[in-house]
């Protein structure tokens, strides 16, 4: 089956994008697609590659980022919430002046657009949030 | 035709859990997870609107967010079915549609 | 022919305190775009969404409540509001705004995009679904 994930709230703060990623891992192992998560609201904060968490931490974005160039899952970050909250890829950096860019590799940027394709093309599609 | 509810709040600050009970249908199953498991506790001011309220609805905790909040299995209700995270995935599969009550 | 999907975007919070009204709202605005059959449901704290005479000047947040008046144009025109909701808050269907859209199927009359149902008839509705978008 293929399953569609929502993850709407920020790391550390909330539990959300961390029941995600387990579930998603048993998703896969179980043998099912997850083509896409989508990362809106705080979500999009787990796409920064600037989060240095204590090292006996878990490391949500790395997490996120293995899991997806391991599986081939599309980490797309909504680009309205994104600017909202300075997260920007180097096309965006530079549209809009800015010095510099901190999406983590195996994230993309893109529009919500994304979110209703993925309700569209999958069989389940599943929010975590607060 | 049915619902996976998930509910990941403490029910003591906030409304979610009873506003998913009163919106269960027949054959729609709730699961608590996060902070959400503490409304499966025994003898809670919610307990008897939640046991109330399952009938026909079944209930499932996360077992990992139980465990990390130190909950005991003698203080869960004995109406609730702990599940893991391939649970968790095997309820999504088997109902029509999941529903978070963010 | 791509099928057309069955999708109910769930409001239950309140408007400015916390982003997700707005960000829902924008996700909707988007979504009409790709020609779903789309619901909007509003209930517990959802329903202040949808009041009268907000007015942001003074907390300097854009008031977006204009835009529900615009949703026809976007052939988004089911806007169900739980009834219970707005009595638990002391509310009736007098303090919502008026919202409406033009019937194409109906010599394009004016007609009310809030539809007031009851809390069995809004989990009658959420079990219609095929997607459901909570926020």
């Amino acid at each position: 089956m293929k399953i569609g994930i929502v993850v709407s709230e920020g790391p550390y703060t909330h539990q959300a994008a961390d029941t995600a990623y387990h579930f998603v891992k048993s998703a896969l192992a179980k043998g099912h697609e997850v083509p896409r998560v989508f990362f809106y609201h705080d979500g999009v904060n787990v796409s920064t590659r600037l989060s240095v968490p204590p090292q006996d931490e878990r490391h949500i974005q790395k997490n996120w980022t293995a899991l997806a160039g391991e599986h081939g899952i599309d980490l797309v970050v909504c680009i309205a919430a994104a600017q909202r909250r300075g997260l920007l890829d180097q096309n965006e950096a530079e549209r809009q002046g800015k010095d510099a860019n901190n999406i983590a590799e195996g994230f993309r940027i893109s529009g919500l657009g994304q979110l209703i394709e993925m309700g569209i093309q999958t069989d389940r599609l599943v929010t975590f949030g607060d | 035709m049915s619902t996976l509810h998930t509910v990941n709040k403490s029910p003591f600050t906030n409304g979610s859990l009873l506003s998913c009970l009163k919106h269960c249908r027949p054959g729609d199953a709730i699961l608590l997870i996060e902070d959400g498991v503490y409304g499966a506790l025994k003898g809670s001011t919610v307990a008897d609107a939640v046991c109330e309220n399952l009938a026909d609805v079944r209930l499932f905790l996360l077992g990992g967010d139980v465990r990390a909040r130190g909950i005991e299995d003698e203080k869960i209700l004995s109406q609730a079915r702990t599940v893991e995270y391939d649970g968790y995935v095997d309820l999504v599969v088997e109902h029509d549609r999941t529903q978070s009550w963010l | 022919m791509s099928e057309v999907k069955k999708f109910l975007y769930v409001n239950r919070k309140a408007p400015y305190g916390t982003i997700y009204a707005l960000e829902s709202l924008e996700v909707v605005l988007i979504g009409a775009a790709f020609d779903q059959d789309v619901s909007l449901a509003f209930l517990d704290d959802g329903v202040f969404q949808l009041t009268r005479n907000q007015n942001t000047e003074t907390i300097g947040v854009k008031n977006f409540s204009p835009t529900f008046r615009a949703l026809g144009d976007y052939d988004v025109t089911k806007l169900y509001v739980e009834r219970e909701s707005l009595a638990e808050r002391g509310l009736s269907e007098s303090d919502l705004q008026e919202i409406t859209y033009e019937d194409e199927d109906d010599d394009w009359a004016e007609k009310p995009s809030i539809r007031i149902v009851s809390r069995a008839e809004m989990a009658d509705i959420m079990a219609d679904q095929d997607v459901v978008l909570s926020f």
